[in-house]
């Protein structure tokens, strides 16, 4: 048990671990309260810092192959065969950068959960799920099998539906939940559609093996058309984003936090079919320019429909879609650019801004939920026609709200403004009306933070509440510090992680090689 | 011809399946379609395994003359499919459950009124 | 430091020079009179003689703020709302018809 065993072993331990533990979690919780929340911030802790131990390897340049149920787990493909069997997990520099941030949410948002969710019932089952949530998370980022990737993409979406009707007592939850799981399951069904079409082409279901033996006939036309509207839709963009405001808002805080790195989850696997599996066979100026369009209609409609809310989470959540807006246009310009000899001075631009907004969007979307989870938890009401003068007394949640709704705004010095400000310049290139937009978009979430702001922390003293309780601003602040860690020291997180995580889209190569062996 | 029956009847369960889901205002009727693509996803995977004249891959008490492993049909879509059924119940529990549960909250299971949270 | 398409950006800069603009400020204001209380007549807002109400009155609640910009934009607002009806069907109509046109995106694009 010494680290080359961990790190070579780690894709299966990653996911394997908190599948055991989610597992356990109902028996532990016979033992008692403390057990249970013990037991689940180690297994966060420890999946955190597996995560961080297997990304400092990653993102040195190895990409990890964890063949599962083989002999040795690195031989792919055996003496006798010629195309890989198994189950393959392949971890390369995308893949963990994404799983860094499911790790890193989820735990912000279990230590989060252990004070805010104690007057409800069924915690024992609240954790049990929230540990499958992050299996499915995990399992749909390292995976390299496309069969795989629908598993665990339905495990994630029936944990989530779940989770968002916990709130059982009210009708709007269960509502959201039915909402939600109707979407997903669709979406599934049809990614399993498309994935039957390449499988019933070539006979393989290991994507690195598919991104070899591809060709970009009518049938691989089809996949690709359902694989991108599935997943467009699963990770709220705007034509299909109808369902992200009814399941975001009704949903406990901490899990609309989890629900946000879910949704990114399928937004990792829209650029992954898009670039390691088709890659340049597809039509790039196609699906790049209906990625573009997603993207800008999302930004505009996202931040508009937001202005006029007057629920908290409904706001945020039109936000998210907004957000998501901007990681489609950056890469969806990366997309589009691909096979341009100006791709490797600005469409990888183009890219790593989009990748690095990704992670900024989980942090301060993030935050901005459990901060308006912790309003929630003292004023029951998520209503901003109610609140009122919430600054007076609760000033943590205040400055972690301000944190995060600079980081939104794109306000220097915070993350969001070094993501937007790779989005803007890049996209500038392509075609100026994009990077009007994206800024124009941008002012518009600072006014409608503003508005939160003002109806919810300034004003009059109208409730008399104190602040939240600790583990609760223990939650925000781990996501705090990564936002201000992340917007001072822009340039090393680029150069160190997104960079490396925008080339291993971009290379298809490297992808299959890894599998294949050359 | 006839071997492209299944795939004539997935596509037309599909369209059966989405008119259900799209036109039917009853909660259950929409989850009663989606098990009926479900279903027809589940008939597209098992299909794709089959060989003509292939037998059960099965290597113990072979039938005399079968080749291995052309006279096979393949088991992995076998598998998948398996797998997907397990998701496909799951999937049905929940959502039927969720429909007692508005039931019980709203009174009602019309999609049209089902709708507090809009706009 | 991140370098960008057009140049670079690097926060570290950013916050010295908020900094040394921060300073320059405090300097100028503690250049100012000590005996200034900050409190009294000379704070009140004039409103031509009228007394300043109290805060809780004309405290404006969340849905009135931006009601200038909402009426201004009331076409776009009501094609947008009565979009958004909440209807579970309509979501799936959506995802039906989106991906039929991606499908004749892709396919037309090629005959074309």
């Amino acid at each position: 048990m010494n680290a080359d065993w961990l790190l070579q072993n780690s894709p299966a331990l990653i996911i394997a671990i908190p599948l055991l533990a989610a597992f356990l979690m109902p028996v532990i919780d016979k033992i008692g309260r403390r057990a249970r929340n013990a037991f689940a911030i180690i297994i966060l802790v420890i999946e955190e810092m597996l995560v961080l131990f297997l990304a400092y390897d990653v993102f040195g340049g190895n990409i990890h192959i964890y063949t599962m149920g083989a002999a040795n787990p690195l031989t792919t493909v055996p003496a006798q065969a010629a195309v890989p069997i198994r189950i393959v997990l392949e971890v390369d520099a995308m893949g963990i950068f994404m799983a860094i941030i499911s790790a890193t949410v989820c735990l912000a948002a279990g230590i989060y959960s252990l004070a805010f969710i104690e007057e409800e019932k069924g915690k024992g089952k609240y954790y049990t799920l929230l540990l499958l949530i992050l299996v499915g998370m995990l399992g749909m980022e390292l995976t390299g099998d496309m069969f795989n990737l629908f598993v665990f993409l339905e495990v994630l979406s029936i944990a989530c539906a779940a989770l968002i009707a916990y709130r059982s007592n009210t009708g709007d939850a269960v509502e959201g939940a039915f909402k939600f799981l109707i979407i997903s399951s669709i979406a599934a069904l049809f990614v399993l559609f498309a994935i039957a079409l390449l499988y019933a082409q070539y006979d393989l279901l290991n994507m690195a093996a598919l991104a070899h033996a591809i060709t970009y006939s009518n049938l691989d036309k089809i996949a690709l058309v359902l694989l991108v509207a599935a997943f467009a839709m699963k990770c709220g963009s705007v034509p299909m984003h109808f369902w992200t405001p009814d399941a975001y808002s009704v949903a406990p805080a901490s899990i609309t936090a989890i629900l946000v790195a879910a949704s990114q989850a399928s937004l990792y696997a829209l650029f992954r079919v898009c670039f390691s599996l088709y890659n340049v066979t597809l039509n790039l100026a196609t699906i790049g320019g209906a990625l573009i369009i997603f993207g800008l209609l999302s930004m505009f409609i996202g931040v508009t429909m937001a202005l006029p809310q007057k629920d908290i989470k409904r706001l945020m959540a039109y936000h998210a879609i907004s957000q998501t807006g901007y990681m489609l246009l950056g890469v969806g310009v990366g997309l589009y650019l691909l096979a341009d000899p100006e791709f490797s001075t600005y469409g990888i631009k183009a890219m790593e801004g989009g990748i690095f907004h990704i992670i900024n969007h989980a942090m301060y979307k993030g935050l901005l939920f459990l901060t308006s989870g912790a309003i929630f938890y003292r004023l029951k009401t998520r209503n901003l026609n109610e609140m009122g003068g919430l600054g007076h007394s609760m000033k943590w949640t205040a400055i972690f709200f301000i944190i995060g709704a600079l980081a939104i705004a794109g306000i220097p010095p915070f993350n969001g403004f070094a993501s937007k400000l790779l989005i803007y310049e890049a996209a500038y290139k392509v075609s100026p009306i994009l990077s009007i937009i994206a800024m124009l978009v941008s002012i518009l979430t600072l006014a409608s933070f503003v508005k939160v702001f003002h109806s919810a922390f300034m004003g009059p003293k109208i409730h008399d509440v104190e602040e939240v309780p600790r583990s609760m601003l223990a939650g925000m602040a781990v996501l705090t510090f990564v936002i201000i860690l992340f917007g001072l020291f822009p340039g090393w997180v680029v150069g160190n992680i997104v960079h490396p995580a925008a080339q291993a889209l971009a290379e298809q190569a490297a992808y299959i090689q890894a599998v294949i062996g050359g | 011809m006839i071997y492209s029956i299944p795939f004539y009847t997935v596509v037309i369960l599909i369209l059966v399946g989405l008119y259900a889901m799209i036109f039917k205002r009853n909660l259950i009727k929409m989850a009663i379609g989606l098990t009926i693509v479900e279903s027809a996803v589940n008939l597209f995977l098992v299909t794709l395994g089959y060989r003509e004249g292939g037998v059960a891959p099965i290597y113990t008490n072979l039938p005399s003359g079968i080749s291995i492993p052309e006279g096979m049909v393949l088991p992995v879509p076998q598998a998948l499919t398996l797998t997907s059924i397990v998701i496909g119940v799951a999937i049905l529990a929940l959502m039927l459950s969720l429909s007692m549960m508005i039931y019980r909250h709203y009174g009602t299971l019309d999609s049209r009124k089902v709708r507090r949270l809009k706009e | 430091m991140l370098r960008t398409t057009g140049g670079y950006w690097d926060p570290v800069l950013w916050i010295i020079a908020f900094i040394v603009v921060a300073i320059v400020a405090y300097i100028i204001r503690a250049m100012g009179r000590s005996d200034y209380s900050g409190k009294g007549e000379q704070r009140k807002p004039y409103i031509s003689g009228v007394e300043e109400p109290e805060k809780e009155a004309v405290h404006i609640r969340a849905g009135n703020i931006y009601w200038g910009f909402l009426e201004s934009m009331k076409g776009y607002y009501n094609a947008m709302m009565k979009i958004h009806t909440g209807i579970v069907n309509d979501y799936i109509s959506w995802f039906v018809g989106i991906s039929a046109l991606l499908f004749i995106f892709v396919f037309l694009v090629e005959v074309i």
